[in-house]
């Protein structure tokens, strides 16, 4: 009921994001019988081919084939945002919680750790972190987690201040309700929109990092296909076979605008954007 | 007879609903209104009362729609005019004293420059003659320091002082109708009885043509000559307020005025069975569902009919009912044996002192406290009700902080049964957290929004019997139904109940740890009259059915005496008064507890106000004498400041902490209220 109600009030923008999303997610899950070749199969004697009807997105200088390439880019892609985003949200969000519970000492350390994590530039705390750990998968999440943890921390605690001094927390405190029970059964609930926005939001913005990391060398290793790595690898031959550059761009494009309109189709249904006038 | 200054003829305004039905708000509302009259518009929330107001000045809300008929000021259509010309009749014409100054005014600017703004829009005076007007009008606001007022910001003056800036930008436009929504909701009883003294001192100077809104039956009755009585849009009754105060005619408000406590009777008024629902249709009587006398015939919609002279009501059968009682007409006292005054001690507060620092890390090295409860010393008995009074920040809600381990006090201890209760809440063991409970006041916040009726009942049961959610679901049927509930709440959210059946909820979980106390903060402050009067009756039928003490907080003193047995007079953190209840409300008295006792409405009579002396918020720290020195009318000079007065206990268990003698003090009060 409620996720037709939901629905039922998403505007047409938001409905092309989701769209949009669903094509990403389906093209991921079902590489292997979409893709009409191996993602690393080399073939000489097709080498730089323009799209055609044999191959859609055309061939790279090996022959490979762009748009299964592509297609398979996007499981990378998908699996480290989806699973960073939901990392650091989580665990952004339970600290977030926690701190705005907590007060005094305990608020006042952590999040004077926060604001110093913020201030060093996040591409620079990429990049040290990948460099001192080495460039694994499990790596690069830990490193997108790190740099945009400290982000979902400062919002969630605002929002959870703002509950933070309502009856029902006293009343537990007064029931005598451990620290645990508060911030996961009373609190955490209240704010799981403001985590939902988050989520999306974060997930969208660690797209563009993963892509960002690989097309600067420092990410997913070749010949793995990743859409940052495939637009550094064919930067080379831009004039000549641009195709090779303007899929995967268009692939991150579409999955950062997917992510940010269903973030938005989420937040002006919570009400969160004032601006439309949507009540709360 | 002089033409209506303001006529609203057949007005129905609705709401339009996201799913495109509209929903009434005001529906068929005729009135006029005279030059010179005093209206009262009165009603419980969500009868229109809101909405009718704010079309007297051409406006509705949001996402409202006027459906049919007229608002004339003077003969023009105010709906008529462009949104340009309803600026000129606007704050000069009429003008609107908002509900809740301190949101209405703008916090970046100063006061000054508000009411500036009003004088330059609408009179054109600018410059050093309006500094002059404003000085004037903060003084007929009987501000004593008017241009140290004029450039504060409203975060820097009190609800009382905001409430009368407001006052004044509205008369700073000179109209010729005020229409003031709520005035007095929110503040303090002594700040009410000063700002509606202040309120009839202007408009009887100038014969003002003014309309109060107001839920409260006593501010009416203090401020109109003529009532209108809403209920579900639409008026109900509409008469002079000596006719139908003292004479009602239709059902409902005689109902209203059954479930009004009364500072002079001690016992529980009448709760009206229901609430109003929300699919009501004008195809029959709105209150017949509620409404004891209904019959056949109120399934057709009634007419506002006249009754007698200047007095008319929407009712089928007011003339066959004016000389039926209904059972509910009549209240009934609460058990108030005086022997019972023996029974055992459960919770008692011995000297406690309570004082807010900074945070706590920060304290180690300093102590910079000052206190707000000093001294406080009250016994709970098993079975009765101890009611603690006083204004807000007098250290009420601090002592409730103090007995849930909220708060730790500074001095003195808590005992429970006996035996020392620990300050830390986190630190009690489970049957003493159980023993204690404490009912909120907003019942909006102390529910959790994301949790059932079913989980909020659970988790109690949980943590202080160990009870699974099945194990927990019978009683919880039960408690409801003793809150006189349905079952079928159980899966619904605190946002789908009403503000009386959250706090029926509230109450359930506070009783389902089978408390020995439980601290109840201005339990009823939030709620609709008719709702408070069910709300106390369920307390005090709980209360004998378990034989639990009550710690009632209120500042209402009318609803003090329907229940407490006991009552305790808080002042700047310390008690002035206590005693068995009737000698609290017998004189001699406490001069703050007759300043509290001369500022409660009535509906009967209209109080012998005339001198209330200005209230100052201070509680100056340096001054050891007796706390209520600065605003005490009967004050010894050179007595009171320095020495702090004595306490004057007598026979009854009765006390008081004054220099005057109790006799003298007697001497000069109305023995009884």
């Amino acid at each position: 009921m409620k996720i037709r109600a939901f629905m039922k009030q998403l505007s047409f923008v938001s409905w092309v994001g989701i769209g949009l999303l669903v094509v990403h997610v389906v093209m991921a899950l079902a590489a292997p019988w979409i893709a009409p070749y191996s993602p690393t199969a080399i073939d000489a004697t097709q080498a730089m081919r323009p799209p055609s009807l044999q191959h859609w997105g055309g061939t790279d200088r090996y022959g490979r084939d762009i748009f299964s390439r592509v297609i398979y880019g996007g499981q990378i892609a998908l699996v480290i945002s989806l699973t960073s985003a939901a990392l650091a949200v989580v665990g952004g969000g339970l600290i977030g919680v926690y701190v705005a519970y907590s007060g005094g000492f305990i608020d006042d350390v952590i999040m004077r750790l926060i604001d110093a994590l913020i201030s060093i530039p996040s591409v620079l705390l990429l990049l040290v972190i990948v460099t001192a750990f080495g460039s694994g998968n499990s790596v690069i999440i830990a490193a997108m987690v790190v740099s945009y943890l400290p982000g979902v921390v400062r919002v969630v605690r605002a929002t959870a201040l703002e509950y933070v001094p309502r009856d029902f927390i006293q009343a537990a405190r007064i029931r005598g309700e451990k620290t645990i029970h508060i911030v996961r059964d009373e609190l955490w609930p209240n704010i799981l929109d403001v985590v939902f926005v988050e989520f999306a939001m974060n997930a969208s913005w660690i797209v563009l990092a993963v892509s960002g990391l690989s097309f600067l060398g420092f990410g997913v290793n070749p010949p793995t296909p990743d859409w940052g790595l495939m637009v550094n690898e064919n930067r080379a031959m831009l004039l000549l076979a641009p195709w090779g550059i303007l899929y995967p761009m268009g692939a991150v494009a579409t999955l950062v605008i997917a992510l940010n309109l269903v973030s938005d189709a989420i937040a002006n249904a919570l009400g969160l954007d004032r601006s439309r006038g949507v009540p709360v | 007879m002089s033409t209506p200054l303001v006529e609203v003829a057949g007005l129905s305004i609705g709401f339009r609903r996201p799913n495109g039905t509209t929903v009434p708000a005001v529906h068929d509302v005729s009135l006029q209104l005279m030059p010179g009259e005093r209206l009262g518009i009165v009603g419980e929330s969500g009868c229109g009362k809101s909405t009718l107001t704010l079309a007297l000045l051409g406006y509705i809300r949001g996402n409202g729609t006027r459906m049919q008929g007229t608002v004339r000021r003077e003969g023009v259509d105010l709906f008529a005019l462009t949104e340009a010309e309803l600026q000129q009749v606007r704050g000069a014409e009429i003008a609107l004293v908002p509900q809740n100054a301190g949101q209405a005014l703008a916090p970046h600017l100063t006061v000054g420059a508000q009411i500036a703004d009003v004088l330059a829009r609408h009179r054109d005076i600018t410059g050093q003659p309006a500094q002059h007007q404003i000085v004037q009008l903060l003084r007929d606001m009987r501000f004593s320091d008017p241009d140290q007022i004029a450039v504060r910001y409203p975060h820097q003056l009190s609800g009382g002082q905001q409430q009368r800036i407001a006052l004044a930008m509205a008369l700073a436009g000179a109209p010729n109708v005020l229409v003031l929504d709520e005035p007095t909701t929110g503040l303090d009883v002594t700040t009410q009885a000063h700002l509606l003294l202040l309120l009839d001192e202007i408009t009887r100077n100038t014969q003002m043509t003014t309309v109060v809104v107001s839920h409260d039956l006593g501010v009416i009755a203090r401020t109109a000559s003529r009532v209108i009585v809403m209920y579900a849009g639409e008026i109900v009754e509409d008469g002079l307020v000596s006719q139908v105060f003292a004479n009602p005619r239709h059902p409902y408000t005689r109902g209203l005025i059954a479930a009004l406590p009364r500072i002079d009777r001690p016992e529980l008024p009448t709760a009206m069975a229901g609430q109003l629902e929300h699919d009501y249709t004008y195809q029959r009587c709105t209150f017949a569902p509620r409404c004891a006398f209904a019959q056949q015939i109120c399934d057709t919609a009634p007419q506002l009919g006249v009754t007698e002279a200047m007095h008319r009501v929407r009712c089928h059968r007011w003339h066959e009912i004016s000389n039926e009682v209904r059972p509910a007409d009549v209240g009934t006292s609460v058990g108030r044996d005086e022997g019972s005054i023996t029974m055992p001690v459960v919770l008692d507060i011995k000297n406690v002192a309570a004082t807010y620092q900074r945070r706590r890390w920060q304290s180690w090295w300093r102590d910079d406290g000052v206190d707000v409860v000093r001294d406080v010393q009250i016994q709970l008995m098993a079975g009765q009700t101890c009611a603690l009074v006083g204004e807000s920040g007098s250290g009420k809600s601090t002592l409730a902080r103090m007995i849930t381990g909220l708060h730790p006090p500074r001095r003195g201890e808590i005992r429970l049964f006996d035996a020392p209760l620990h300050a830390d809440v986190s630190r009690r063991s489970v049957a003493e957290r159980r023993h204690v409970q404490l009912v909120f006041q907003n019942p909006d916040s102390s529910l959790n929004p994301r949790h059932t009726i079913a989980e909020i009942l659970h988790r109690p049961q949980f943590v202080f019997f160990g009870r699974s959610r099945a194990e927990s679901l019978a009683y919880s049927r039960d408690m409801l139904q003793n809150v006189r509930m349905d079952e079928a709440y159980l899966t619904r959210y605190p946002s789908q109940l009403s503000g009386g059946e959250k706090q029926r909820i509230a109450i359930a979980r506070a009783f389902l740890a089978e408390p020995a106390v439980v601290v109840c903060d201005e339990v009823v402050s939030a709620l609709d009259v008719s709702v408070q009067a069910a709300v106390l009756r369920l307390l005090v039928d709980m209360q004998q059915k378990s034989q639990t003490a009550y710690l009632f907080i209120s500042h209402d003193l009318a609803v003090v005496r329907a229940v407490a047995q006991y009552v305790v007079v808080l002042y700047a953190g310390q008690v002035c008064e206590y005693g068995p209840a009737e000698t609290v409300f017998s004189a001699p008295f406490h001069p703050y507890t007759a300043m509290l006792l001369a500022a409660v409405l009535s509906i009967d009579t209209t109080p012998a106000v005339d001198t209330l002396p200005q209230r100052i918020d201070v509680v100056d720290d340096s001054v050891h004498g007796c706390p209520f020195v600065a605003r005490c009318p009967v004050a010894i000079a050179g007595v009171c400041e320095t020495t702090p007065p004595p306490w004057q206990p007598a026979a009854t268990g009765h006390a008081l902490r004054c220099h005057h003698p109790r006799d003298v003090l007697g001497a000069n009060q109305h023995p009884q209220v």
